[in-house]
């Protein structure tokens, strides 16, 4: 049995007229300890897709199971590296990471968890700015707070959320190792999100494209044969990645090319409910 | 997380930023390009205070002018020209008897703020020789389990704003500890909002002379056996049942209204209740509630006044009334100064707040 199965997940938002169903007939399995990206459009329903599978959204139908078991609600096993990094403002580095060592490790001393919290937060480069407040670091830092965060729980399966986004091609390069690395220490299972073909094909063992919604769904998968640990400048010259790399970006324009023809055709206002709660009380 | 605290800082932090310009200026730091500011932030506020005084003044004369043309034109028409004519010549002697009651000049009031401040030396010296007088008196009567005597003459200005100031204070610590408590359970509790939601509605704009009223049919009968003078807690429940509505709503607004990602951030953490409520809600509705309490603190201060002068407890509110009523001939100067006072401490405590707002939470307000 696969450690992560979607079963013909589909997910619609709102209700009656206005439903719209982001997801629909997902499936896909994933084994113990591989690495799978998943790469799509903007706005296609890839942070609905990994809401589902971290607990945080139900399925409209079809089921999530994760170790055999149907996922309800959040768990330690399953950690998320969200998209907006999603720091809690009012506290520093240390502690926005210390609250999370402290959940994943109940019952241990305080000089276990600052020494926990500082390895992580180390291992990211951010050791200089741990006293600093979310709002005064960069962006790029930001993201990389919650990277610390979430790989200091020492979740069984990590799940990103377009994680490198907003950081530079230097750091971009150093997380992706520190990632891999930490991947392949206690051989963990992930799930990546991304925009970038490039950077699932480095990171990798599977790349499944998700079609652009609404009502996306999972293309074909690619697999990526190139030996661990993968050297950035070797791989530009083996014939396996080009291949590669160049059927995904043809088979993601091809989608991309459909919907924009489909999309001048009918074009659908995004669907939103103003907050009535400040009516309410004035 | 340790950070010093400058003067600099705390000015800024109170919206009294103009302060360090001005220090600036005499340690000779200013700079060529802080000229603009420096003529922003000082050099305009000084000119508007005294075209400010100027108008005022003319306003002031004109009107003088005015009730004393009526007086002469009365005493004429009721008593003949001789009296009118004596009327003329009192009014011009400045002979207090016969002074138009009218708006008092910005000199009058200065006099009388002076006079009130040798007021409250002459009571305080007053009050300390008594305290020295009674004092070897006191000590026997409470070894003998006595009550001790106290000092029961005149209040002076200066002890009436602290006795407002102590009332305003308790009365916003009883808003804080009603309406932040409770606001947090009805942010929290959608059954308890639908419960409440009526209620807020419907007392919030409720009068603080309506509240006064409720209060003193309530504490009136409850302290019914006590000797006690019962017009302090009358007019702080008053005030503090007055103004705890902003705290409320802000409150509970800010509770049932925090940012998805934080609540996804406590759920992938698997945060028990407790932790959620204390370490997620409440820091990120700090900003709202201490806004609610500065708005609190604000509207306290202004219905305190009504209150006291209806509960006839000790304070500016009292004594403005008393003033009114009194009709001397510096009554109104001195019903100016206290609104001056009233207006400057109101200002000072909104300050105040917003000290305590920037230095808890973690998105900066300017001062407005
Ligand atoms: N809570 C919600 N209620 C209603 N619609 C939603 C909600 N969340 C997302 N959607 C809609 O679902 C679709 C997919 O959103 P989602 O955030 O999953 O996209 P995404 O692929 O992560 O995009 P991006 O690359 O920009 O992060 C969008 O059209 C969005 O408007
Ligand atoms: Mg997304």
């Amino acid at each position: 049995m696969a450690y992560l199965e979607l079963n013909n997940i589909s997910k619609t938002y709102g209700q009656g007229d206005h439903a719209t169903e982001v997801l629909s007939n997902i499936n896909l399995s994933i084994e113990e300890g591989e690495f799978v990206a998943i790469v799509g459009f903007t706005g296609s329903g890839k942070t609905t897709l990994v809401n589902l599978i971290n607990g945080l959204l139900e399925p409209t139908s079809g089921e999530v199971l994760f170790k055999g078991k149907p996922v309800s609600g959040t768990s330690h096993e399953r950690g998320v590296i969200f998209q907006n990094y999603s720091l809690l403002p009012w506290l520093t580095v240390e502690q926005n990471v210390l609250m999370a060592v402290k959940e994943a490790f109940p019952k241990r001393e305080k000089a276990v968890y600052k020494r926990k919290a500082a390895h992580y937060i180390d291992m990211v480069g951010l050791t200089p700015a741990i006293n600093k407040l979310p709002r005064e670091l960069s962006g790029g830092m930001r993201q990389r707070v919650a990277v610390a965060r979430a790989l200091s729980m020492k979740p069984d399966m990590i799940i990103m959320d377009e994680p490198l986004g907003a950081l530079d091609a230097l750091t971009r390069g150093t997380l992706q190792d520190q990632i891999l690395n930490i991947w392949g220490k206690d051989k963990r299972t992930a799930l990546l999100i991304t925009n970038d073909v490039d950077e699932g094909i480095y990171m990798a063992d599977r790349i499944i494209p998700l079609k652009p919604g609404p009502r996306a769904t999972l293309g074909p998968e690619f697999n990526i044969d190139i030996e661990r640990p993968r050297d950035k400048t070797e791989m530009n010259d083996n014939e396996s990645y080009k291949k590669t790399r160049n059927a995904i970006i043809e088979y993601l324009m091809d989608i991309g090319n459909e919907r924009k023809s489909e999309a001048t055709e009918e074009y659908e206002l995004p669907d939103l409910t103003p907050k009535d709660f400040v009516y309410q009380f004035k | 997380m340790k950070q010093s605290i400058t003067l600099g800082k705390v000015t800024k932090f109170m919206g009294l930023g103009f302060l360090s310009t001005l220090k600036d200026l005499f340690t000779g730091k200013l700079e060529k390009e802080d000229l603009k500011s420096f003529l922003r932030k000082v050099v305009v506020p000084l000119a508007s205070i005294l075209l400010f005084l100027g108008l005022w003044h003319l306003g002031a004369k004109s009107l003088y002018n005015t009730e004393a043309e009526f007086k002469i034109e009365k005493a004429l028409n009721d008593q003949g020209p001789e009296a009118a004519e004596a009327m003329r010549e009192c009014i011009a002697s400045g002979d207090i008897s016969c002074q138009p009651n009218t708006l008092p000049s910005p000199a009058k009031v200065w006099d009388s703020y002076q006079s009130l401040l040798k007021d409250h030396q002459i009571i305080s010296a007053d009050k300390a020789a008594f305290a020295e007088k009674t004092a070897a008196l006191n000590e026997k009567r409470v070894a003998e389990g006595k009550e001790p005597i106290v000092y029961t003459g005149r209040p002076s200005f200066v002890d009436q704003i602290f006795r407002s100031l102590k009332t305003v204070f308790a009365g916003f610590l009883l808003a804080l500890l009603i309406a932040v408590p409770l606001g947090i359970f009805i942010g929290l509790s959608p059954t308890l909002k639908s419960a409440f939601n009526w209620f807020i509605q419907i007392f919030k704009p409720v009068s603080p002379v309506v509240w006064y009223l409720l209060v003193f049919m309530i504490v009136k009968t409850l302290l019914i056996d006590s000797s006690e003078d019962s017009s302090f807690t009358i007019s702080f429940i008053s005030v503090g049942l007055c103004s705890m509505w902003a705290t409320l709503v802000n409150t509970a607004m800010g509770v049932s209204a925090v940012d998805k990602d934080y609540i996804n951030v406590a759920k992938v953490l698997k945060l028990g209740t407790f932790q959620k409520i204390f370490k997620v809600i409440l820091p990120s509705s700090l900003p709202l509630i201490f806004t609610g309490l500065k708005i609190t603190m604000s509207v306290g201060w202004m219905v305190l006044i009504a209150i006291e002068l209806l509960a006839q407890s000790p304070g500016l509110g009292t004594f403005v009334w008393e003033e009114f009523q009194n009709g001397a001939n510096d009554s109104n100067a001195k019903i100016i100064v206290a609104m001056f006072v009233i207006g400057i401490i109101g200002f000072l405590l909104d300050r105040l707040m917003l000290f305590v707002q920037n230095s808890v939470s973690f998105e900066k307000t300017d001062a407005i």
